[in-house]
């Protein structure tokens, strides 16, 4: 048999289309956001469990590392429902030729970078 | 022959797991959009503000439809990533046996997140 037959597709040395990095970040972003479920649960139990909790948490956000972790949380949330967004749209039929999949991609990287820059104006400005 | 069922997808049905996870996911916006939009209104939000909204019948009822959407959203979600990478064709037999590992794991996980979520907001 040829041994020089290609066995596989190695993903690793092709180049990507950008409706394909839109997609595994869509579904990188989900993964990562279950995770972040738990400090967002634990931010809203302190927020509401009394008023000292409410202000040590108010605190908290004054500081350099949470503000990180907080803006690349939100970060991954603007970045999978901007992405969640366009799913539903090309589920309805829209966008789905080569062209409008290329031009929703641009979108989504678009508006999800606008939207994670606003996070960080409100965040620290 | 049915539809192939999978006793650890969400509802058992593709279609309707798609349709639960398109309409989970409109729920867990506009929570989001209504909520970043009451921080940008008050920018000095206090503490009896915020429990006081939190504490209104419409907000308890927001709040419970979120989290649940979350959990079933999230439930869907991770049975859909492993089982695209965790399968026999790409690490062999012991495969499955570690999905239904990973996918017992997830499972607890969702549940722990949604008993806590229901009672954060519903005892207020
Ligand atoms: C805490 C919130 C959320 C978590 C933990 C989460 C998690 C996930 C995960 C793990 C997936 C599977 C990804 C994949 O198969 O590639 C997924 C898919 C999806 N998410 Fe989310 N998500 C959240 C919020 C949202 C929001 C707010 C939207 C709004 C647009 C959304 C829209 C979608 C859509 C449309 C899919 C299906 C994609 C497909 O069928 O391939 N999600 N989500």
């Amino acid at each position: 048999m040829n041994k020089k037959r290609p066995v596989n597709l190695d993903i690793g040395t092709m180049h990507l289309p950008i409706t394909a990095y839109v997609s595994i970040l869509h579904r990188i972003s989900g993964v990562v956001l279950f995770a972040i479920v738990a400090l967002f649960l634990w931010m809203l139990d302190s927020s509401l469990s009394s008023e000292e909790d409410f202000n040590s948490l108010k605190e908290c956000m004054t500081s350099l590392i949470p503000q990180i972790i907080i803006w690349l949380s939100l970060a991954a949330l603007a970045y999978h429902l901007v992405a969640g967004l366009r799913h539903m749209v090309m589920d309805f039929g829209f966008g789905e030729t080569l062209k409008g999949g290329q031009l929703g991609a641009k979108i989504v990287l678009i508006l999800s970078a606008l939207l994670i820059i606003l996070a960080g104006v409100w965040i620290w400005v | 022959m049915g539809v192939i069922t999978n006793i650890t997808s969400f509802s058992r049905n593709g279609l309707s797991d798609w349709l639960l996870q398109r309409v989970t996911a409109v729920i867990i916006t506009v929570y989001i959009c209504f909520v970043t939009f009451y921080f940008l209104a008050q920018p000095n939000l206090d503490y009896d503000q915020w429990r006081n909204l939190n504490g209104l019948f419409s907000m308890k009822v927001l709040n419970v439809l979120t989290v649940v959407s979350i959990a079933i959203h999230s439930w869907i979600g991770l049975w859909g990533v492993l089982t695209d990478y965790v399968t026999v064709r790409l690490l062999g037999p012991k495969a499955t046996f570690l999905r239904v590992l990973f996918q017992i794991g997830m499972i607890t996980i969702t549940l722990i997140y949604l008993i806590w979520a229901l009672d954060i907001v519903w005892g207020i």
